[in-house]
């Protein structure tokens, strides 16, 4: 194990992270304050994906594709909440979970019937293929370097969002007290839907975004919106800050125990047991890990305030 | 005297008459498939009972203690992968396979369910589908065991007696056919005796049930194991029933199902996951004869349930009524 390896793995784990925090930051905000438990989270991502490998191939440009992906997910989103989520909210979480289910196998389905199996895969443009060198010998994908850069960008701009302007100030007012907010002549129904609409653009933009790595597929939402859960129950749900934190911790977990535990494992053990061993801890770190905070931190590491 | 009075109501309702058909058609299938010339019916009613099985002990977590696991098919993974990997080292008595069996889903149930309980509703939710989804995870990293292929199983559990062959069709289909009767009897039982009534006060009203003096959080760990070990038993059928064995028994979208089959017949009845088993499937089976893309059908219909039919088939039935809360979780 040396030192480059590990800074690249590191930074693998840091990309990983950036994809987690973009979903999660949108499912705890709409968790937050709706109240809605939005199993199809997911289906958003798989749509930013889809829609920006649809109009990469109609126009054959990358930056057009980045373009129109967000605001189409966005309208897809606004779109799903107007017809179906928005009579999801004064329900219980069991209707929640079960209607947005019923959500997910009905995209999956479609999109696997209208794209087919194999989905649609992204080009990158050549000036982001090559591999960049970090300095000390560590040389990283560019377009995973892209993507950090891309997703940071997008977290401060979230950041400023929620902390420094007026619609953010009723996010967080929503997030703590919301029939407060409602009583206070806010129009509760559209902040709402732009609540929704915005988690709907992050989860598009972390679509559209890994799709040049993992092509756009049905059903491709859902091991993210797993992972994404775990992120925010680590971090406490409602919580911003501690769905990046939780992120970031997620990612580089999960990476680092793929690449090094059967290393680590050979030293302790023979071969054979190590090979079998590796990989069944590694599938399941970051639940264990879950599973400890909890133990001790019911409520996430960073538990909402005034909940 | 209330309790007569709900009594009366029940039999005034086509209540008992539906729950008889559901039990007769479980109890004849074998002799009215062949009849109507439809012979696969037979297997297909296994199955349905099997997974009622399973339905029936989330129903009792569910729909009687409003804990909404969203992984509740773990446990049949965990039931049929340990019959499957015993049998794979040559252990096939079913004396050693269905207690270790039981024994382990018992276990994990309670491991996870000491970590979930301290947490409620939406946590709930996402934490027993996290870890539904390690376990998923584990069984797709085992190589030996057949990872993602899943693992086939050569012979069925040996009970040791000649009259009592699980590969004999019947004798297997009778047997899920008994041990879903006694889940019945015992989902009964449970949820009338005083530990059920705890399990049902906690879920209208956690509270009051800890100032009353219940500390209802190892009531509702009980609970939870029982169901997972119910569940697990489930898993030591499937596994011997199909020959087999594979990480998709436990995959998310299965638990999300099993919910699905609950809500549909009846949430916090006794019989509804039966007829929601029942209709499941036979919707599942309508709908994939008319298109090989069913779920562009079925998910919206899910949807449909969910925002229109609120009590499922049992609610639909008629009000019961013996004291059953409609509160909801």
């Amino acid at each position: 194990m040396n030192y480059v390896l590990l800074a690249e793995q590191l930074f693998n784990g840091f990309q990983l992270g950036i994809i987690l925090f973009l979903m999660a930051a949108g499912l705890t905000l709409i968790f937050g304050i709706m109240d809605l438990v939005n199993l199809a989270h997911g289906t958003l991502y798989m749509f930013g994906a889809f829609f920006a490998a649809t109009v990469a191939a109609w126009t054959g440009s990358f930056t057009w594709a980045i373009l129109l992906a967000i605001p189409l997910a966005l309208i897809a989103g606004i779109i799903l909440e107007v017809v179906v989520l928005r009579t999801l909210y004064v329900r219980n979480h069991l209707d929640q979970v079960l209607a947005t289910f019923g959500l997910i196998i009905f995209f999956n389905e479609l999109f696997l019937v209208v794209f087919g199996a194999g989905g649609v895969a992204l080009r990158l443009p050549p000036e982001l293929e090559g591999i960049t060198a970090l300095g000390g010998g560590v040389t990283v994908p560019t377009y995973r370097l892209f993507i950090i850069v891309m997703g940071l960008i997008v977290a401060i701009g979230l950041y400023f969002l929620v902390v420094k302007t007026r619609i953010g100030m009723l996010i967080r007012a929503g997030a703590s007290n919301r029939e407060m907010v409602g009583a206070l002549g806010i129009d509760i129904k559209l902040l709402y839907t732009a609540v929704f609409g915005l988690g709907a653009a992050l989860a598009g933009f972390a679509g559209m975004i890994v799709a040049p790595i993992t092509q756009a597929q049905s059903g491709m939402g859902e091991d993210v919106l797993i992972l994404a859960f775990v992120v925010i129950v680590i971090g406490g749900i409602g919580s911003i800050r501690g769905a990046f934190v939780a992120s970031i911790v997620v990612g580089v977990i999960d990476t680092m125990g793929r690449s090094f535990i059967d290393v680590a494992l050979l030293a302790v053990m023979p071969v054979n047991a190590a090979d079998t061993a590796g990989p069944a801890i590694s599938s399941m770190l970051i639940y264990l890990i879950m599973a400890g905070i909890l133990a001790f931190k019911p409520q996430g590491l960073f538990p909402p305030r005034g909940a | 005297m209330k309790k007569k009075l709900a009594l009366i109501d029940a039999l005034k309702s086509g209540k008992r008459i539906y729950n008889t058909i559901l039990i007769l058609v479980c109890l004849l299938m074998p002799l009215i498939a062949p009849a109507i010339g439809q012979e696969f019916y037979t297997d297909v009613f296994a199955r349905i009972m099997i997974w009622a099985i399973a339905a029936i002990s989330l129903n009792l977590i569910m729909g009687y203690g409003g804990m909404i696991s969203f992984g509740h098919a773990v446990f049949l993974g965990i039931g049929g992968y340990t019959v499957g990997i015993l049998a794979f080292h040559g252990i096939e008595s079913a004396y050693i396979q269905w207690p270790l069996a039981l024994l382990i889903s018992g276990l994990f149930a309670l491991l996870i369910g000491t970590i979930c309980l301290r947490t409620k509703g939406v946590y709930f939710i996402m934490i027993t589908l996290a870890f539904a989804q390690m376990v998923y995870f584990l069984s797709l990293s085992l190589e030996i065991y057949g990872s993602d292929d899943g693992l086939n199983i050569d012979s069925r559990s040996d009970f040791g007696l000649s009259f009592f062959d699980l590969s004999e069709p019947m004798t297997m289909y009778y047997l899920i056919f008994a041990v879903m009767i006694g889940c019945l009897y015992l989902t009964h039982r449970l949820v009338n005796s005083r530990f059920g009534m705890v399990i049902r006060g906690s879920m209208s009203n956690d509270d009051r049930m800890h100032s009353i003096g219940y500390s209802t959080y190892s009531y509702k760990l009980a609970a939870f194991v029982i169901a997972g070990v119910m569940c697990g038993l489930a898993g030591v059928l499937s596994a011997n029933f199909e020959d087999f064995i594979s990480p998709d028994t436990m995959f998310w979208p299965r638990s999300g199902e099993l919910i699905f089959m609950v809500v549909l017949g009846g949430m916090g009845t006794i019989f509804g996951p039966l007829g929601g088993a029942i209709i499941f499937w036979m919707l599942a089976e309508i709908l994939s004869n008319i298109t090989a893309q069913w779920h562009l059908i079925f998910g919206p219909f899910l949807i449909l349930v969910v925002l229109f039919a609120r009590g499922g088939v049992e609610g639909l039935i008629g009000k019961w009524g013996l004291g059953r809360d409609r509160t909801d979780p």
